[in-house]
């Protein structure tokens, strides 16, 4: 059994009852034809159907079909990238494009790549200073700002 | 006649000064896309399409269209020198291609695969010219019933062909659909799945969804080590990157069955470049005197997958441009951006638009010139690229997503939802969920239900009316044996297990 499958059909199994509960408060059918329930009334039951012989699926497979172990170390190690990647699109209100992200690559760089200060500073501010250049400045394309006005 | 003179009008679009640097700036970043890999072409096409929007469509097109097929140039490069394919499409190159790098002929299968990308590319392009006009004029006599038929057509090719698991992929769809009904109803102004947020009753942007999935999920996907990999020596000098003349008559076979595979295969909907290659190359194993060198480095092991891939993105251009269907990730994304410029694909596009459909086909013949002279003698620069750290390489792909998101909707609030679409990727990824059946369903989704209902209005609800039209009711037939024919197989793959 392939325990990612079983929880991510249960997950879309929700997904669908949810789609469905909604689409029930909609018009079904009107006087002009289908209403804004219709569509998706059925692809959400679609969905709950699907995410059923997926799990089903899963366990008719009994121990014969093994799911591939999981590498939590790698999981992990994505899960704290994309941490930082939400971290730092927070952060945009408040910093503004250019501080955000030269942190942000900072924090890759020193942080994920074990690389020494000295090369994640450089990064870091060439990467930023390199998008005000081409973007902003070349481009002409707008940036989000911070407080600070850039 | 008609084709004749399409052609010249196009060659008098692409020929501008400024669409022949458009169409060499998108060979030369699909050159380097194909050789990255861990960076495909879809992520690309989204990251860079906000960027388009100000530019004029056809240049624009001509541009992301050269990106596309410019990546199936460069794909093979990292197949050969690397045994890692930079595209999937290039998998099967690296059978035979790592092999003869290994046998010390890595510039000639690099010169091969350069070669049969030219020729099958062409060929791709020729095809394209001449069976979409016809194929355009055909489905002029679609209504409604007839394109809500064809999308359940295309999205059920798609999904069939798309991953291991078909329910995954039919999943997969189901969610694209749902993204796609999110915001206001077009006919009764109701707000649908918008959690009550204002920032959603106009939906979510498709490039938000694309560049979040594609972009962010592939880069995330590939941090999950730091390693990199070792590379063989790029051999230098044009003459060792030119295949001696036995080396080109054993691959006589190999170009034409590539280019006639991949076209074919192309036009399918879902199929894809990937099963083009794997098909040509089990043809070309098939009929060759010695297949059990296969896999030991023989150059039409090169050549036969190569030319199948590059002849592939003639034929998808076909139900994409023709039809409005895409049939796969990257004429998903395409067939998006021609939305998003305000134009419509489909069977009026040629009439309408002839500057770009033909601009786009003579650019791809420029195009393909380009590449040919980009990619034999200057593969050894290209392969350089090869040695940017990763630690550089991600943090500038994470900062052009952003960028490329913000500069469509000027909101950080899109931003949000793009980190969220981002680790949604990553987790389709790794429970080996399909990206492109979700694209489809995201960019087909609201023209699907538009198409349903305005048949049914037509009807007054009575849903006989997508069987009563034989060409709408062909479609479904066709829609639901190509659903069933895998069950059946299945089913009878477990009674002959219980009968064993």
């Amino acid at each position: 059994m392939n325990r990612g499958e079983v929880v991510s059909g249960v997950v879309l199994a929700a997904l669908g009852g949810y789609i469905v509960s909604e689409a029930a408060h909609w018009e079904y059918l009107g006087p002009d034809g289908p209403g804004p329930g219709f569509f998706p009334l059925w692809y959400g039951a679609a969905m709950i159907v699907l995410s059923a012989v997926l799990v089903v699926q899963n366990f008719l497979a009994k121990a014969t079909v093994a799911g591939r172990p999981v590498n939590w170390r790698e999981v992990g190690r994505v899960l704290i990238v994309w941490a930082g990647f939400a971290v730092s699109v927070a952060l945009l209100k408040v910093l503004g494009f250019i501080l955000s992200f030269g942190l942000f690559v900072l924090f890759m760089v020193a942080g994920m790549y074990r690389r020494p200060l000295r090369v994640a500073i450089s990064v870091a501010v060439g990467c930023a200073a390199g998008f005000y250049l081409v973007f902003p400045f070349a481009l002409d394309v707008r940036l989000p700002i911070g407080v600070l006005g850039f | 006649m008609e084709i004749f003179s399409g052609l010249l009008q196009g060659f008098a679009v692409a020929l501008t000064p400024v669409n022949i640097m458009w169409c060499f700036i998108g060979c030369f970043l699909g050159t380097i896309v194909g050789i990255l890999p861990g960076l495909g072409p879809p992520a690309t096409i989204a990251m860079l399409l906000p960027l388009t929007f100000q530019m004029n469509p056809t240049s624009a097109v001509i541009m992301l269209a050269g990106i596309y097929y410019g990546a199936k140039y460069g794909g093979s490069t990292t197949s050969i020198l690397l045994n890692v394919p930079g595209e999937s499409a290039s998998v099967v190159t690296c059978l035979d291609g790592y092999q003869m790098a290994r046998n010390g002929r890595g510039g000639a299968a690099l010169g091969i695969a350069a070669i049969a990308s030219f020729i099958a590319g062409t060929f791709g392009v020729i095809m394209l010219m001449l069976v979409a006009p016809p194929l355009a004029k055909f489905a002029l006599a679609f209504s409604s019933p007839e394109y809500f038929a064809l999308m359940c057509m295309g999205l059920a090719m798609v999904v069939l062909l798309a991953g291991k698991s078909m329910v995954k992929a039919l999943l997969a769809m189901l969610v694209g659909l749902w993204i796609a009904g999110m915001g206001t109803d077009l006919f009764t102004a109701e707000s649908r799945f918008t959690f009550g947020q204002a920032e959603l009753l106009d939906g979510i942007d498709f490039v938000v969804v694309a560049i979040g999935v594609f972009a962010l999920g592939e880069v995330l996907g590939n941090m999950e080590t730091r390693e990199g990999v070792a590379m063989l020596p790029v051999p230098k000098g044009l003459r060792n990157l030119l295949p001696n003349v036995e080396e080109l008559k054993a691959c006589r076979f190999a170009f034409l069955n590539g280019s006639v595979v991949g076209f074919i295969i192309g036009i399918l909907p879902g199929a894809g470049s990937t099963v083009a290659s794997f098909i040509s190359y089990g043809i070309e194993k098939a009929v060759s005197k010695h297949p059990e060198k296969f896999g030991t480095g023989v150059p039409e092991g090169v050549a036969a997958p190569e030319g199948a891939n590059n002849a592939e993105t003639g034929g998808a251009m076909v139900p994409m441009l023709t039809l409005g269907i895409p049939g796969s990730g990257t004429t998903a994304i395409l067939l998006a951006a021609f939305i998003l410029w305000g134009l419509k694909p489909g069977p009026l596009m040629i009439q309408d638009n002839p500057e770009l459909f033909w601009g786009l086909v003579a650019s791809m013949y420029i195009g393909n010139v380009i590449l040919l002279i980009l990619n034999i003698p200057l593969i050894p620069l290209f392969a350089q690229i090869l040695k940017l750290s990763q630690y550089v390489l991600y943090p500038i792909i994470f900062g052009i997503s952003v960028v490329g998101v913000y500069s469509v909707s000027d909101s950080l609030f899109d931003l949000s939802l793009l980190t969220f679409f981002g680790l949604l990727g990553y987790c389709m990824r790794k429970l080996d969920y399909p990206q492109a059946p979700l694209i489809l369903g995201l960019v087909l989704g609201d023209a699907m239900e538009r198409a349903l209902r305005q048949s049914l209005m037509m009807s007054q609800g009575d849903l006989s009316i997508l069987v009563s039209r034989p060409l709408s009711a062909g479609m479904l037939v066709l829609t639901a044996l190509v659903l069933a024919v895998p069950m059946f197989r299945k089913a009878n793959a477990w009674r002959m297990k219980a009968i064993d």
